[in-house]
């Protein structure tokens, strides 16, 4: 069978012009109905054409958002209900159909190409297959080109996976929705943008998909558009990651003017180093510039802060978008030029640190808190950090393992969460949770199976791909970022079991009432659920190291997309030394985590900031971490207050008192000449007469006093 | 002599598109002022033809046409005053071509939505459109400088009035300011292009007003202009120019004039006639004084990089959504700007690229604020709120359009944007990182917009009845949105069809810039 690449993004797109037309049109008629409605009841309060004044009605009507964090229930907010059984089903089968419609023609493509690419030493050549001319003006040229090689095939393969599993969860997740549509127009529209970033093959193309999964972010975060809280965290993804697209334009550009070209060939040349009379300087400021957008993808210090708020999506959202496959797309820019970073030591020395330093730090905010996707929100941040730590001492193909394997198990984790929170009857609060393991156990197994995996305990996913992070970083001489990292993987220990512990065990902390109506999901929920834990229980074994009598398979096939580092040889026997060590920091995590939570949820029936654990071992540490640091504050009193203060001052200061003083006075200057000129010229004989008159007499004067 | 080619109404194309909006502006003189089901049919047909006479010169104009022979394909050229060698010169090229089809689009676009919408004196307001669109139409495709300057002169009337009649509290103020600045920029052209005349005349001894005869004769250094000299007549056109625009700082006029004007003003001044500024600098002032171009290149651009982000900022702290709206146009258009004198082919081409695409989502987003305008007679973002519950489809679209003007990539204004950072980088990497802050505020101010406006919860309880776009409505704004997305997916027409005017442009400007 011969499925052209453009087919799989071109499904997806079908799909959101199907959901969307069909979705908008069901809207306007509701919209319709609902205003002739209103104004049928208030007919004084007519804004119509004939009046002229229409806000003097503006009377607040009390419908205030309440500010919770709370993703969920705002189907109810603007007055709809669940859509009809007949458009859901619409809605559900195209979303659905079109997701994994896709995932058939991907694999359609990825199996052969696997079988021959695995089959051949050298790994073969990329297929790349034009579809037109984009745009061309003056040297500057881009085509729309789709390319599968190693890295877009192993991208393809878990996004199309993960991408169709999830649509398939959210028919059962968002069923009470009246946004349905909606939700699933949107859904498709990322699937769309997501492949094409993917299977782009050159900068400016991957570009329109890198900036597309950034808008159909924007959009779910902002799904419940009526809550204040939503629409301003997806406004605040936008901006941010608009911050990193700055850099990664300008680094567009400076990686067209090192190579002549921004589609992949570039890669070639950078592999043999034929860079158009770029210094040093200039390819590290290209690497440093395609990174700033990687940290704003990728959410890593200091661009991570949208990435916590975009929780205000629905779960699925996360789990898609935030968790497994667009918040990933930095490491795999990263991954992809490779060869150049390889040119700038540096650069890629600054990746590793920042890499680490995030997944240290947003490991530590996570302990904190008490959101139940807040935590899985810094978990991911800090896993991302761990990518890029290994992207930085040149483990390439080990981070994109850790992108693989995360997919899975963070997956797993977020739409187990889902459950958890529909459940709770979305309540995301974990201090109202406890006990809830008998009464949800399919959630349960699956989640404590991915929350073994991300604590890297052997022999799940988890374990494989961060120990080969820790090896690497060692290997390479990074004995700080080792630590660093080592460290981390007993935080992320620690609040993964907190979490745990939190919700599934110990009593029950909310009412009566909320215990009775705790029940399992639907099926379409837990089926995904389960493929997903599957995926965390065995997706490492695909990248077993040698010293576990493994033969690497991940890191071997995507070598020919990466570039070549030379490795550090390290001896079995501190391999395994440093495996010990890790999942002994691991349990330490987990160990502590039982013990601190198993008695702080035993003792307290009233959930509070001060019942938490954390909070009485912690001292005054406690209140700031869970605060993330400040970080958010910082950034609003030392960059977007003054931005704003500015831009006031600049507009009633600069425009309307200095340039239209200028204008203003000019045009008064110019009134009042006509003013004076006027009083002479009244037409009136006898002024003139006397103006005559006194012209005469004061030369005269002159005359005589000289 | 050239030929004249045939059109379907006797006269020649050109022509016909020029002048047939006239002619619906007279025959509207002959129709009651009640009649408004007749004056929209008048203002639809005559618009609608005009349109599509627009499309028949698109496919009769031949765009492999390079250098003197560019003009040659729909030229029309008689003498009109022989006595002083002004002639009746019509011609288009590529870039003309382009601007005249988003003239002719936009036209029918506000004539449309006019028709859903409640209009006082609406024959008189239809014809000061149609009048006005001959103005504009017969600024870009007189290439007699004379008959420019006539038609130049012509827009400014009905303008006047649209703003002055049907504008807001302020449309005094508003008008008079819009006409004193436009004037004063247009009085100082004329004098330079009598004096040009002269110089012309005393170079080569021949009486004439034409371009294509001026611009050889300058450039083969038959002017022999002192560069003093030069620079005054450079700077008396750049300023009539750049005072439309409007670079920064003569951007003053700009928001009272949108914010007073009524919708259809706003969507023309901001669709249209700012771009007649940029397309003045790429007709006139680069192919005819290259060496002051050159020279005085560093400063207009360091204006527009203060232009790109001052409006932006300024946008980012406006109340009022015409005003945030203009402001971003004060900040697109000097992207233009800085586009047209990076003086290559890539900026270039962008710039165009994005004259037309900001005509395209600018005027979108004014023509949707007017729907909302329409409805509640207010423009204070604090009076809305919420609204996309009750106007899905007015959300729907503003979010395109919106989109569209950040420079969404597979939408129109991520062409040009692209094309003219990447050329600009070309020149000077520091000019292109500090336009590029563009992308990041326009984020912020029109994303902001968009949640003051459409999102969060619905706290005004008179916006509860507020109804969503009617058909003509949706007949004026769906074509502009279809090609927002057009030309974001598939610009390379469009890049064909003004290849050649801008390696030309580019070429003539850049002879005296090559050491």
């Amino acid at each position: 069978m011969n499925v052209p690449l453009w087919t799989i993004p071109a499904l997806p797109l079908a799909g959101f012009l199907l959901n969307g037309a069909v979705a908008l049109r069901a809207g306007a008629r509701r919209a319709a109905r609902a205003s002739e409605a209103w104004r049928a009841a208030h007919p004084d309060a007519a804004h119509d054409d004939d009046h002229g004044g229409g806000d003097a009605h503006a009377a607040h009507d009390g419908h205030a958002s309440h500010g919770s964090a709370d993703d969920h229930g705002s189907g109810h907010g603007h007055g709809g209900a669940a859509l009809p059984r007949g458009q859901r089903l619409f809605h559900g089968v195209v979303g659905v159909a079109s997701c994994g419609l896709a995932a058939v023609a991907a694999f359609a493509n990825l199996v052969p190409y696997v079988k021959a690419s695995l089959a051949s030493p050298e790994g073969i050549a990329p297929v790349v297959q034009h579809a037109y001319l984009w745009m061309a003006a003056g040297g500057l040229s881009v085509d729309i080109a789709f390319r599968l090689d190693p890295l877009s095939a192993m991208m393809l393969a878990f996004v199309t996976l993960v991408g169709t599993l999830i649509h398939l969860y959210s028919v059962g997740y968002m069923q009470e929705e009246e946004g349905y549509g909606r939700f699933f127009a949107y859904l498709n529209l990322f699937m769309f943008a997501m492949l094409t970033l993917v299977l782009a093959n050159s900068l400016p193309m991957l570009f329109i998909g890198w900036e597309g999964v950034g808008l159909c972010s924007y959009l779910l975060i902002g799904y419940y558009y009526d809550k204040d809280f939503a629409v301003a965290a997806g406004k605040k993804a936008f901006v941010t990651n608009r911050v990193g697209d700055f850099g990664m334009i300008l680094g567009i550009f400076g990686i067209i003017s090192l190579f002549g070209t921004a589609d992949f060939s570039f890669l070639d040349k950078a592999r043999h180093a034929m860079v158009n009379g770029g210094s040093p300087v200039t390819v590290y400021a290209v690497c440093l510039l395609l990174f700033l957008g990687a940290c704003g993808k990728s959410a890593q210090f200091p661009l991570y802060v949208w990435l916590p708020d975009a929780m205000a999506g629905p779960t699925p959202v996360s789990a898609l978008i935030h968790a497994a496959t667009m918040v990933t797309a930095g490491v795999y820019l990263v991954a992809r030029c490779s060869a150049v970073y390889v040119l700038a030591p540096d650069a890629m020395t600054l990746v590793a640190w920042i890499g680490a330093g995030t997944a240290v730090l947003a490991a530590t905010i996570g302990l904190a808190q008490n959101d139940i996707k807040k935590v899985l929100a810094y978990s991911t941040v800090s896993q991302l950090g761990y990518m890029f730590l290994a992207c930085g001492v040149g483990a390439f193909g080990v981070g994109m393992f850790h992108v693989f394997t995360h997919a899975f198990f963070k997956a797993c984790l977020f739409l187990g969460s889902g459950s958890v929170i529909m459940a709770m009857h979305h309540e995301q609060d974990m201090r109202a949770m406890g006990g809830l393991a008998p009464k949800i156990r399919q959630t349960f197994l699956t989640m404590m199976i991915a929350t073994l995996a991300i604590s890297g305990i052997p022999p799940l996913a988890g374990f494989f791909s961060k120990d080969q992070i820790l090896g690497a970083a060692f290997a390479t001489g990074h004995t700080v970022l080792y630590v660093v990292g080592l460290g981390t993987a007993g935080l992320t220990a620690f609040y993964m079991f907190r979490l745990a512990r939190m919700t599934f065990y110990g009593p029950f902390q909310g009412t009566k009432e909320a215990e009775g109506h705790v029940h399992e999901s639907p099926a379409t929920m837990t089926v995904p659920l389960w493929v997903l834990a599957t995926g965390a229980l065995f997706a490492g074994f695909l990248g077993v190291p040698a010293a576990l009598g493994g033969r690497n398979t991940f890191v071997r096939f995507l070598e020919p997309s990466l570039a070549r580092v030379p490795e550090h040889e390290v001896p079995h026997s501190t391999e395994y030394l440093l495996m010990g060590l890790s999942v002994a920091v691991a349990l330490v995590g987990i160990g502590l985590a039982w013990r601190w939570y198993g008695q702080a949820t035993a003792t307290s029936a009233v959930p509070s900031a001060a019942a938490d654990a954390f909070y009485r071992k912690t001292g005054a540490l406690g209140p700031i971490v869970a605060n993330k640091w400040n970080v958010d504050e910082g950034i609003e009193a030392l960059v977007l207050s003054p931005f704003r203060k500015l831009g006031t001052f600049l507009w009633r200061g600069f425009d309307a008192l200095f340039i239209d003083g200028i204008v203003n006075a000019s045009a008064f200057l110019v009134e009042l000449t006509g003013d004076l000129v006027r009083f002479f010229t009244t037409g009136n004989v006898r002024n003139y007469a006397l103006a005559f008159s006194l012209g005469v007499l004061a030369f005269a004067l002159f005359v005589l006093v000289r | 002599m050239p030929t004249t080619p045939f059109s379907p109404l006797g006269a020649d194309l050109l022509s016909t598109l020029v002048f047939l909006p006239a002619v619906g502006a007279l025959v509207l003189l002959f129709v009651p002022d009640g009649a408004r089901k007749t004056i929209q049919g008048i203002g639809l047909l005559f618009s609608g033809a005009t349109f599509a006479v627009s499309v028949l010169a698109l496919l009769r104009f031949n765009p492999d046409l390079v250098g003197s022979e560019a003009f040659r394909s729909l030229m029309v050229d008689r003498p009109w005053i022989p006595r002083f060698g002004i002639r009746y010169l019509l011609a288009v090229d590529g870039l003309s071509l382009s601007l005249v089809l988003l003239t002719t689009l936009l036209t029918l676009s506000v004539l449309l939505v006019a028709c859903g919408q409640k209009i006082d004196r609406f024959k008189g307001y239809v014809a000061a459109f149609l009048v006005l669109e001959t103005g504009m139409l017969g600024s870009l495709v007189a290439l007699d400088m004379i008959l420019f300057y006539v038609f130049w002169e012509v827009m400014l009337i009905p303008m006047y009035f649209i703003i002055g009649i049907w504008g807001g509290k302020r449309r005094i103020y508003a008008t008079m300011k819009f006409v004193l600045f436009t004037l004063a920029g247009s009085l100082l052209m004329f004098v330079a292009i009598l004096f040009a005349a002269n110089v012309n005349a005393q170079a080569t001894g021949i009486q004439t007003f034409s371009l294509l005869d001026w611009v050889p004769a300058a450039l083969g250094g038959a002017w022999g202009l002192t560069p003093r000299s030069e620079a005054l007549l450079f700077w008396a056109f750049a300023l009539a120019f750049l005072v439309k625009v409007p670079l920064w700082p003569l951007h003053t006029w700009l928001p009272d004039a949108h914010v007073e004007a009524p919708t259809g003003g706003s969507v023309i001044l901001a669709g249209v006639l700012l771009k007649l500024g940029t397309y003045g600098l790429l007709r006139f002032a680069l192919p005819l004084f290259p060496n002051a171009t050159a020279r005085y290149t560093p400063f207009i651009a360091v204006l527009a990089l203060i232009g790109i982000v001052y409006g932006a900022w300024v946008a980012a702290a406006q109340k009022d959504m015409k005003k945030l709206v203009a402001y971003s146009s004060v900040s697109h258009l000097a992207l233009v700007v800085l586009g047209i004198f990076a003086v290559n082919a890539t900026a270039v081409s962008g710039a165009v690229v994005q004259m037309v695409g900001h005509g395209l989502t600018t005027g979108l987003l004014f023509m949707l604020v007017g729907v909302l305008y329409d409805r509640r007679h207010t423009r204070e973002m604090a009076d809305y709120g919420g609204v996309a519950s009750q106007v899905p489809v007015t959300t729907t679209l503003f979010l395109i359009a919106t989109l569209g003007s950040i420079g969404l990539p597979g939408l129109n204004g991520f062409v040009g944007e692209f094309l003219i950072l990447g050329g600009v980088f070309k020149v000077s990497v520091l000019w292109c990182a500090v336009a590029a802050t563009g992308m990041v505020l326009s984020a912020i101010y029109l994303l902001t917009l968009v949640q003051k406006v459409f999102w969060g919860p619905s706290t005004v309880a008179a916006n509860r009845g507020l109804t969503d776009m009617n058909g003509w409505e949706l007949a004026g704004a769906l074509p502009l949105i279809a090609f927002v997305v057009i030309l974001g997916v598939y610009p390379a027409p469009l890049l064909n069809l003004v290849k050649n005017s801008v390696e030309s442009i580019v070429q003539v400007a850049r002879v005296r810039m090559l050491p």
